[in-house]
Formats: structure tokens, sequence, C-alpha cells
């Protein structure tokens, strides 16, 4: 049975709302997409719904106690709580670069996890 | 350290960083940011989240690397910075009183100033919420630099006041984190921050939000052991029948944000009372000349990328400023807010800029408006200088209309500036 529901794209800070026609997990027809990039979102959305994640790490030796971090590319919804347990893992030693991957290819996922700034070493 | 400056700038978010690699770029010489936290960035350091760069890298970057891109190149410029300094006071003169822990007390003078301080939150004080004083009551950029940057949870059970974006972004957070977050009230019959934030922060990770809905009361006595919900009318009067408690231990405010003007006043800037920060012109100058204001001290913005664009312009500005032998003469014009449209930033318009430049209007609507909008920039006969379509109109996200050089003619006319939204 074809449904049609409505998406709110979260692509970008526009927020469009999104129209689309589906049966599960098929999409039939995006009606309405605001752009192109809405269209991509829309079927990744009934399909396989990603989110940029965004969390912290603990750091010794840094400026703060804590490093932040994200997932280099949009990661799968569904395993986000898996995700957090990872982080809550790791331990780096400062000094650390913005960038410097902190978990690869985490949780199989091809997806690497990099600090989002440098943490330099506290001075004493 | 100098006795005189061309520019100094107050705060190293990203208006006041904008600010610094503009000053430099267009030929300022000495340029002195003063910072009063321990390192750059402002309040990115603990917007961990992503969105930011969208508008202007076409790039999704979390809050830190956002500043970091900008902290490299204002360094690379040469930009001077004094962290861990309060700025204690200025003088419409544009001398600058400020205290720093190694080297006491500090004069200095400036050509030009940038304002760059930012914002503050909204506390409970300011919103008279009822009942007793416990512990576990934070705003919910607090609980977000205890979360991000000093490593530890205020609570484990929460209770959400405002659908602001940092009390959003703060339910997802908590909630990744471990704890749990019951509920989020909103007061006013729509949301107040972002659409997207509403869906990838609540409805993601299944949080409820009840909109006009408020906290009656906070209970509990060391600690909060619960809050007091209740439906309101339109009016915020509570609706008899609609009490109930949800127990908790942390409420966490996310119930706005105000301009942070206290040095503007002390220097004789003048506050608009709708935006809460300085008049400014199309350049972000005051009516302090010589003294420029950019990002949330303005207005508060909900994108970083416009702060960052205002800081350029504002910096831009003061760099003019701080070579010029004299004031270039201009015919300034008053931009007024028209239908639904709550204020218009900048509130002057220079006739003369136009020529060269775009001028950026931003705008917030009175009342949202879920369907195309049409955005009008009309003249004193009510001819139309500039327009923009829209997908719709909502009072939590600003609307930006960029008025060309193409309209640099029919501004010519004009003794003043009107901006209206209106359904199309």
């Amino acid at each position: 049975m074809a449904e049609i529901d409505d998406i709110i794209c979260v692509t970008c800070p526009q927020g469009c709302l999104l129209k689309v026609k589906h049966e599960g997990n098929q999409v039939l027809e995006v009606l309405e997409s605001g752009c192109k990039r809405g269209r991509e979102y829309a079927i990744c959305e009934l399909q396989d719904p990603r989110r940029m994640v965004a969390s912290t790490v603990r750091v010794t030796g840094g400026l703060h106690p804590l490093v932040p971090v994200y997932t280099r590319s949009a990661f799968p919804k569904p395993l986000i709580p898996k995700l957090a347990q990872e982080l809550r893992q790791v331990e780096l030693t400062a000094p650390v670069k913005i960038t410097q991957v902190v978990l690869k290819d985490v949780l199989g996922t091809g997806i690497d996890v990099v600090a989002s700034r440098d943490m330099p070493e506290k001075k004493l | 350290m100098k006795k005189v400056y061309d520019v100094v700038i107050i705060g190293s978010g990203p208006g006041g960083l904008a600010a610094a690699i503009a000053a430099k770029e267009n030929g300022a010489e000495d340029v002195l940011i003063i910072e009063r936290d321990v390192e750059l960035g402002g309040i990115l350091v603990q917007c961990i989240h992503n969105g930011f760069g969208l508008e202007l890298f076409n790039e999704d970057m979390p809050g830190p690397a956002y500043a970091q891109h900008f902290i490299q190149e204002a360094r690379g410029h040469g930009v001077e910075t004094l962290m861990d300094t309060i700025v204690l006071d200025i003088t419409p003169e544009r001398t600058i009183y400020a205290i720093n822990k190694g080297l006491g007390y500090l004069e200095l003078k400036a050509r030009s100033i940038v304002l760059a301080m930012g914002c503050r939150e909204r506390t409970r004080a300011q919103i008279m919420l009822p009942g007793s004083r416990p512990a576990g009551v934070y705003t919910a950029g607090t609980a977000q630099r205890f979360v991000n940057v000093e490593g530890f949870m205020p609570g484990e059970k929460f209770v959400i006041l405002g659908s602001g974006d940092i009390g959003m972004i703060m339910a997802r957070r908590l909630t990744i984190e471990g704890a749990r977050v019951e509920r989020v009230l909103e007061i006013m019959p729509y949301l107040t921050g972002l659409m997207r934030n509403y869906v990838q922060c609540l409805l993601d990770y299944g949080i409820t939000l009840e909109k006009q809905r408020t906290v009656n009361r906070i209970i509990g006595n060391e600690r909060v052991e619960a809050i007091e919900a209740v439906t309101v009318d339109e009016s915020w009067n509570p609706i008899p029948g609609t009490k109930e408690i949800i127990p908790c231990d942390t409420l966490l405010l996310s119930v706005g944000l105000i301009p942070e003007n206290e040095l503007s006043r002390k220097a004789g800037v003048l506050i608009d009372p709708i935006t809460n920060g300085p008049y400014v012109d199309d350049r972000f100058m005051t009516n302090v000349p010589g003294i420029f204001a950019a990002g949330n001290v303005v207005h508060v913005y909900d994108l970083v990328d416009w702060v960052t664009e205002a800081g350029y312009v504002a910096g831009k500005g003061a760099a003019a400023f701080a070579q010029a032998e004299q004031a270039a003469p201009s015919e300034q014009i008053p931009l007024r807010a028209g239908e639904n449209i709550r204020y218009v930033v900048p509130h002057k318009l220079d006739k003369a800029h136009l020529a060269e430049e775009l001028v950026r209007l931003q705008m917030r609507a009175i009342s949202p408006i879920e369907e195309r909008v049409l955005v009008t920039v009309e003249d004193q006969n009510g001819d139309v200088v500039a327009k923009k379509a829209a997908a719709y109109a909502r009072p939590g996200e600003i609307l930006t209309l960029g008025v060309k050089p193409r309209a640099y003619e029919a501004v010519q006319k004009a003794t003043e500036l009107t901006v209206n939204v209106r359904k199309r």
C-alpha cells in the first residue's frame, strides 16, 4: 500500500517539509522536495536514516578534560547509542590535533570519528 | 603590547574573529582582540554539535572546528590577542580600561572599536519562576559548558523549559550521555528554535515537546525533586485542571538570550529596546563615531554564519574609520519594521554604500506564516525597492534579504525604507 508521509528535511537550516510517496521503505516519488539535497535526504531517511553525531572523549593533560569529536560523515541512526558507548571507552593524551582520528571505521561503518579542535597541553 | 591600536575588538567569538580578520584585510595595521576567557572562540568552544558553516562554506562543521578555522586565519594575519582579560570600561573617545592577571591594569587607545561581546542567557530570576530555590536549576548553556567542556553531568532526569536551539540541542546531548529528558515545555504556541533541531534533537530521540505549557513551580528543598507543569492561554495565564507533576532532578532553562551591552552603554552607545542591542548603520557603526558592534551583541542570530558575515562588515568599517582622515559625508535613511516584522537590522542605511556593495538586512517576523511569503523593502510611497520570496516566516528563524547594488537608483529617492512580510 502506497502511503504519503511528511518528512522535515534537516540537511540545511531551511527545514523544508518534504512529501514522500512510498511503499514500506521503497520511495515511489518525492512530491515536494525543496531542493535536490532534500530529495536525496528523503530517500535516505526512509531506507538508511543517518545523522551527523558530535560528542566528547576524555583527554589527559589537556587544557580541558574533554575533547570534542564528530563523525566524519552522517552516521547510521540506529547505531548512535552504540557509538556513544564506544566513545566512553576512549581516552586520549594531549596534545590532540584537529581532525585527528579518534576511532577508525567505528562499528564497521567505514566512518571515522575525528577531533573537532586542537587540544593543547595544559600549561602548569 | 602597544598603547594605541587601529582596531580593538572586545570578544573573540565568531563576530570578533571575523571583525579582526576583516580589519587586517582592509588595511588596519595594529589589531587587538581582548578576550575574557583563557582561549579564543567564545561560545563556539562549547557548541560541539554540527550545523555550522552551511551557509558560508557549504560544509557541516562542529562549533569548535568552525572557531578554529577563524582563529588560525586571525593568527595568520598577525592579529594580537590578550586573553584572560576583562574590559572594565570604554569611553566615547575610545579609551579602553582592562585588567589582566599578568599585566595588571591596562589603558589602551583605539582608533576604532568593535564590540563583539555576544549575548548571555535569560535566567530563572528574569522569567520569575515561582517555587522553592533548590540546586538543579541551570540555564541550558551552563549545562552545555559542564557536559561538553568541563566534563560532568549536572543531573540524571531533566525537564527543559523553552524550545530554543540550545535547549533542544542539550536535550539530545544529555540523552546521548545517558540521561533522561522527560519533557521539553514551550510557553509559546510555536517552536522558538529551528525546525531542524526539533527533528534531529527531539523527534529522533523520542523526546516530547509540549507547546503552550510552562513550569508553574519548582518542587524540592535541597535539590529539584519535580516540577509542576501547566498549560497556559495566549496571555500566559494558567488554565485550571491542566497541572501535572513531572519528577526530575534538574530543570534547564532555554528561555532566550540577551545581548550583553553593559560596556556599550558605558561608552555612550544607544540601545534599541526591541533587539536589546545597539542601533547600527549598514556598516554596524553605533551612534558613537568609531565604535562598531557585530554579532549577537547587536541582535541574537540563529546561525553563526551570519554572525561571521556581520563581523566582516563591522571589521571592514572599523578599519576604514581608523584610517580615515575625516569622516566621509553620508546620507543615512531609517529602515523601519513594517507589517509582521518585529525589527530590522541595520537600523539605518547609507544611500551611497549601495553603489558598490550589497547590504544585508535581517528581520524577525512577529507571528508565524506557514505558507509562501514575500518580504518587501518599500520606500515612503510604497514602491518596492527590493524583495524576496520565502517558503515561510517563523519568529524563531531570522529572515535575510540582501539589497543589491541594482537597487541603488530606487533607493536614492527614498527618505525611509520599511520592511514587510506578507502572504504571497
